[in-house]
């Protein structure tokens, strides 16, 4: 099994995915950290002081006077509402939340990187594992070895596993040293809020603790991870059912987008609770941002991801083992 | 030499409703290049693609050196080495980085064995070189390598000298012969063009439209289609006279076809010679396979 496994790790890293993958997530970080140096001196420019007491003072100012125009809708702005009283918490427990430093880009960059862009990172090693020995031809040579078809597939998914894990660990990575290059290395003991729970407008903070930046990021990358894997074992799936690769892309991809959208908009379409693309902003409840369906739960979101993760491997395997191959 | 390497029995494949396999035996020896001859689309490819595990048949028993392909898959595979169709391999890997890939997929991996595969189809030059940088020739030598790697006892091989130069498809032939008269293996080798079963083959299957039609030695299927060509003058009188006797068609430039039978040439000839025919020319005549598989198949066209 460890051979099959190491074929396949060559291989995914011969064609240069992780390699494409990394450099990706290295021009991404460069171009956020520096939008957000430049938000920064904006701010600072702004409110012309770098206490970030005012600039949250400022903020909740800000956010006030948006809902008290007109046209935004209940939905929006109960969000705005909750923002406010998360913003007041830290205010009255003099916490920082923009603690600047390498530690919460990471954070941040992981909260709005979890339902686009660390699934398409992956997406772009999985959609093809399978269908590209399909569609060149390869498959056949595999399939006539010595070992059973569901070792071959075994050890696919596992070189997957490996490679996603690598994908967040990179990310974790780049994220930290470029960003630090700006912001400074500092900040991994900074305390973050952690536990508020949404309840209708009400922001309930009876859960809400103090944690250790980096205790939080380390939940947090897990619950990345979690989702990467969620959403590569799909990938992986169409990659067996799909013979083409930019076919099980674009299915991937509409299914991500959709997410994304539907996030927005369907807080009173209460079965869409049970997709799996609606469920992958998992760090939402760490932050406390509330659900995009009422009554959703960090515990609810994981099993359903868990069951859609089960579901694509089952199906993958008994297509794989049992499909002709032509 | 007489060890069976290979049996297919009552092998049947249906996709829906239709039957695409209606049925074929074969049972190959050690040491024998067996042919598989047919149009494209009489089933060769998938037949084979049943033999080497990649389709589940319907019906029947495939066994390679007496294991089962479908209830003792891996034992069935250590026994074989393929290819089918075009030798698919990584483009991106280099051609020696391709055998360790499927080396390690082997129960035993052995780089001595690597090597000596590899000078055998004579590639040490290229080996390290990237499979994309390679010519077709290479790349089915490359192919076959890859195919050696298990030391198999039984070879199969689709369409192995499909887009060779005339130069590869002599190598392949030669190769191929070597393979199985030196180190004993059983060759099984698909193919459209007549020709090449000709010259490489001991024993071949003419398949057509899912069926065996014949088996048997390239030789014996030829003369059992021989022929005698007649030229005589007047051509219609003797052509009236052949006719009383046997089927006669019309060769090319004048000349008269008849089937070829050793006792009653000569009846044949004393009868037209009595009729005061002229007879200048009889000559017998092997068919070109191409003629037999056609008068097999009934017409169906090959290349």
């Amino acid at each position: 099994m460890i051979n099959l496994i190491r074929n396949e790790m060559l291989k995914i890293i011969r064609r240069r995915k992780l390699l494409v993958v990394a450099l990706i997530i290295s021009v991404l970080v460069g171009l956020f950290t520096y939008a957000q140096y430049k938000e920064a001196e904006r701010t600072r420019e702004r409110i012309g002081s770098q206490d970030w007491r005012t600039t949250v003072q400022q903020q909740i100012v800000d956010t006030q006077n948006r809902l008290g125009s007109s046209g935004i809708s209940d939905e929006w702005k109960t969000q705005l509402k909750l923002r406010i009283q998360q913003q007041q918490y830290y205010l009255d427990h003099d916490i920082n939340p923009l603690e600047p430093g390498a530690p919460t880009f990471m954070r941040t960059f992981a909260e709005h990187s979890i339902t686009l862009l660390i699934p398409l990172m992956v997406m772009v090693i999985a959609a093809d594992l399978v269908s590209s020995e399909r569609s060149s031809g390869t498959v056949k040579l595999l399939l006539t070895r010595p070992i059973k078809r569901w070792k071959v597939l075994m050890s696919k998914y596992l070189a997957l596993l490996l490679s996603i894990s690598a994908v967040i660990g990179i990310f974790g990575l780049v994220s930290y040293l470029v960003s630090g290059l700006v912001f400074g290395y500092q900040g991994w003991d900074a305390p973050v809020v952690t536990g508020f729970t949404a309840l209708g407008s009400e922001l309930d903070t009876a859960g809400a603790q103090l944690l250790p930046q980096w205790q939080y990021i380390l939940m947090e990358y897990s619950l990345v991870w979690f989702v990467a894997i969620i959403v590569g074992t799909i990938a992986f799936m169409l990659s067996v059912l799909v013979k083409s690769t930019p076919a099980a892309m674009g299915i991937m991809l509409a299914a991500l987008i959709s997410g994304l959208i539907l996030s927005n908009m369907v807080s009173s379409w209460e079965s869409a609770r049970y997709f799996f693309m609606i469920n992958m902003d998992l760090t939402a409840y760490l932050a406390g941002n509330p659900p995009p369906i009422e009554g959703m739960t960090l515990g609810f979101s994981l099993s359903i991801l868990a069951v859609w993760g089960i579901a694509a491997l089952v199906v993958s395997f008994l297509v794989f083992t049992r499909e002709d191959v032509y | 030499m007489d060890e069976i390497t290979l049996s297919v029995k009552g092998l049947k494949k249906s996709i829906g409703k239709r039957e695409i396999i209606k049925g074929i035996d074969i049972t190959l020896k050690r040491g024998e290049v067996f042919g598989f001859l047919g149009p494209n689309g009489a089933g060769k490819t998938t037949t084979i693609r049943m033999l080497v595990g990649l389709i589940k048949p319907t019906a029947g028993k495939i066994e390679i050196c007496g294991y089962n392909v479908e209830t003792e898959f891996t034992k069935a595979m250590e026994q074989m080495g393929c290819i089918v169709e075009n030798p698919e391999l990584y483009p991106y890997l280099t051609g020696w980085e391709n055998l360790e890939h499927f080396s390690r997929m082997l129960p035993k991996q052995d780089n001595s064995h690597m090597k000596e595969v590899v000078k055998l189809v004579r590639l040490q030059e290229r080996i390290h070189d990237t499979v994309k940088t390679y010519s077709l020739g290479m790349r089915q030598r490359l192919g076959i390598a890859q195919a050696l790697l298990g030391r198999p006892k039984v070879l199969i091989l689709d369409e192995p000298t499909n887009g060779l130069d005339p130069m590869g498809i002599r190598e392949m032939r030669s190769f191929i012969r070597h393979l199985a008269k030196e180190e004993g293996l059983t060759v099984l080798v698909s193919s459209h063009l007549l020709s090449e079963i000709q010259l490489m083959c001991d024993r071949v299957a003419i398949i057509s439209k899912g069926e065996v039609l014949a088996v048997d030695s390239v030789e014996k299927l030829l003369t059992l289609q021989e022929r005698l060509t007649w030229r005589v003058t007047p051509e219609e009188e003797g052509k009236k006279v052949l006719q009383s006797f046997t089927t006669v068609s019309k060769g090319i430039d004048g000349t008269l076809v008849t089937p070829y039978s050793a006792e009653e040439a000569a009846l044949w000839n004393k009868a037209l010679v009595e009729k005061g025919i002229h007879v200048m020319e009889i000559n017998r005549k092997l068919p070109a396979l191409e003629d037999l598989f056609l008068e097999i198949t009934g017409g169906e066209t090959v290349d």
